[in-house]
């Protein structure tokens, strides 16, 4: 990983790390929506939805757009299938492990026959 | 490939993995038990486990090293929570210092392993939780997984 991927990666999850923000992620992935309305879907100020939305688009997880008074925001199916990518990574390493259980078990019967 | 299924979840960091093997459940509980059979698969084969002290028993610790190709040296423990024989057992996976006191610096992460008789073998259930993601992507970045992929690759060219 370069210099700037790691950061990325930082900001990746840091972003991802509250639920309010992966709440808003999710509605954001199923199509655009304007920053007002999400902000009316919790029970917090406008501001403070505000923040959250910015701190998705610098992970680069969330675009925004302006519309006339509108600001519109839509999620990057792409960012997100990064962090689903560190979670496989931990999948070969269990693979891995269950891979040589199967070697370890299979030298028993070997060693019957 | 004895994997049969593999679920991740991403709001809860929680990797679950099930899978069957061709052996009876005590079998497969001989594989924890004993620490040289727990190293020979711990480790993928470029970083192959040392198991220093093994105490399966709710309180007890297990510790060991996984030594690099440029001989580097990582440590790790378990802290075993719970103990089922020969069904289940729980315990934390930690990062350690060389002398095996826990990296506290580190991650955790919560481990859930269960092996059921099925169909003639053993269905084992691996659950593994972190609890922050920025955990997850902290072991991530620790090289856990340096040549796991190799590992995989190795084994199935041995099996083909």
């Amino acid at each position: 990983m370069s210099e700037r991927d790691e950061d990325q990666a930082d900001a990746l999850f840091h972003a991802l790390a509250d639920r309010t923000r992966r709440d808003i992620l999710r509605r954001v992935l199923r199509g655009e929506h304007s920053v007002s309305v999400l902000a009316a879907k919790y029970e917090m100020s406008f501001a403070a939805v505000q923040k959250h939305v910015a701190v998705l688009e610098r992970a680069g997880l969330l675009t925004k757009r302006r519309s006339g008074r509108e600001q519109l925001a839509s999620g990057d199916v792409e960012a997100v299938r990064s962090v689903a990518s560190m979670l496989a990574e931990l999948e070969q390493v269990w693979r891995g492990r269950i891979a040589r259980i199967d070697e370890l078990i299979a030298l028993d019967n070997d060693k019957q026959q | 490939m004895p994997v049969i299924d593999v679920q991740s979840d991403l709001d809860s960091r929680t990797l679950s993995i099930i899978a069957d093997f061709a052996a009876p459940v005590e079998r497969i509980w001989q594989v924890y038990a004993d620490p040289r059979q727990l190293e020979k698969v711990w480790g993928p084969p470029s970083y192959p486990a040392t198991v220093v002290d093994h105490d399966l028993k709710p309180g007890g610790r297990v510790t060991y090293f996984m030594t690099g190709p440029e001989g580097d040296k990582h440590s790790g423990y378990w802290l075993v929570t719970a103990v089922d024989e020969p069904r289940s057992f729980e315990f934390e996976d930690g990062f350690a210092n060389p002398d095996f006191t826990p990296n506290t610096d580190m991650p955790v992460s919560g481990n859930v392993f269960t092996f059921t008789a099925h169909e003639g073998g053993t269905r084992a259930v691996y659950v593994s939780t972190y609890a922050t993601a920025e955990g997850l992507q902290q072991v991530l970045d620790m090289g856990v997984v340096e040549g796991a992929s190799q590992a995989i690759n190795q084994i199935d060219e041995l099996v083909a």
